[in-house]
């Protein structure tokens, strides 16, 4: 075959022309996060069947609350830097995008390393996940998400890295906006177990 | 205005209301109450606000199709007969 006659493939194409008008990447991410809505509400259902079953200890006793008060904010700002990429390269503006996703990797950085001190401390003080159905629940619920975030933070570098090279532009960004949701979501979930977890 | 068509949300402001709220539910958590529904109905009321927030906002679900609202929205409804069932189980008389 004449190397002029080669059909050539153009996988942003066939982005743009689905028969839902929505990128396969975009609603693949969506049907994903649905799946982890029902995984996430699998814990968060047992962890409010066990506690309203069971004499539960008050979590601000046990927990430093004002340690992942901060953590929080991390977390939120984390999410603000990584909607202001997309915002940027939206925009056209590489070099902004760059900035902030590095700012979300930071962001996500910091939180998993806060996470850490926070086990560690909790661990040194007794506090296990065998020490009370507390402990087994706490763990098993912030790990998950600590996991959750770990595959994020390495999402984000992956993609930096991406950016980096150049293979994002104001026409082809998907990745960034895939991406974005996947860490929103992880936001989100952490809102809620913030507020469940460690404030009730 | 994003390559989707829709006007920029301000994302600032939804940052401001995020961290107004959690200010204001760290501080409903510490203050004394004599009623643990209200301690509790309190802070879930302000995390359900904020993740609507995240959700509609950065998410950007609120400029997205119909269909990813139904997709997302029946896995909450989903979510929530789970919990309501639990919930029910433990809290109702058995006979």
């Amino acid at each position: 075959m004449d190397h002029a006659d080669a059909i050539t493939f153009d996988p942003h194409a066939v982005e743009d022309e689905t028969t839902t008008g929505i990128p396969h990447d975009k609603l693949g991410m969506w049907v994903f996060l649905c799946s982890e809505v029902m995984f996430f509400t699998g814990l968060i259902g047992s962890y409010i069947v066990l506690r309203f079953g069971s004499a539960w200890p008050d979590p601000k006793t046990q927990l430093n609350i004002w340690l992942t008060a901060g953590n929080t904010f991390i977390l939120i700002c984390s999410s603000v830097t990584m909607v202001k990429a997309l915002e940027w390269i939206q925009r056209g503006d590489t070099r902004k995008m760059k900035l902030f996703m590095c700012l979300t990797l930071l962001g996500g950085s910091i939180f998993l390393g806060v996470q850490v001190f926070e086990y560690r401390h909790l661990l040194h003080e007794g506090f296990n996940p065998h020490v009370s159905l507390f402990g087994s629940t706490f763990y098993t619920m912030t790990g998950f998400h600590g996991f959750h975030v770990f595959c994020g933070v390495i999402c984000i570098a992956f993609c930096t890295g991406k950016a980096f090279l150049g293979k994002y532009t104001q026409q082809h960004h998907l990745g960034i906006e895939t991406l974005g949701l996947y860490w929103h979501f992880v936001d989100l979930v952490w809102i809620l177990l913030f507020a469940i977890v460690y404030l009730i | 205005m994003t390559s989707d068509g829709h006007a920029t949300p301000n994302y600032m402001a939804i940052f401001w209301w995020l961290l107004g709220l959690t200010i204001v539910e760290i501080a409903w958590a510490v203050l004394p109450h004599h009623s643990k529904l209200m301690l509790g109905g309190g802070i879930v009321a302000m995390a359900i606000i904020k993740a609507v927030l995240v959700a509609l906002y950065f998410m950007h679900l609120k400029f997205e199709r119909r269909i990813m609202g139904i997709l997302f929205a029946s896995t909450l409804i989903l979510g929530m007969i789970l919990v309501s069932v639990g919930i029910g189980e433990q809290v109702l008389p058995r006979p």
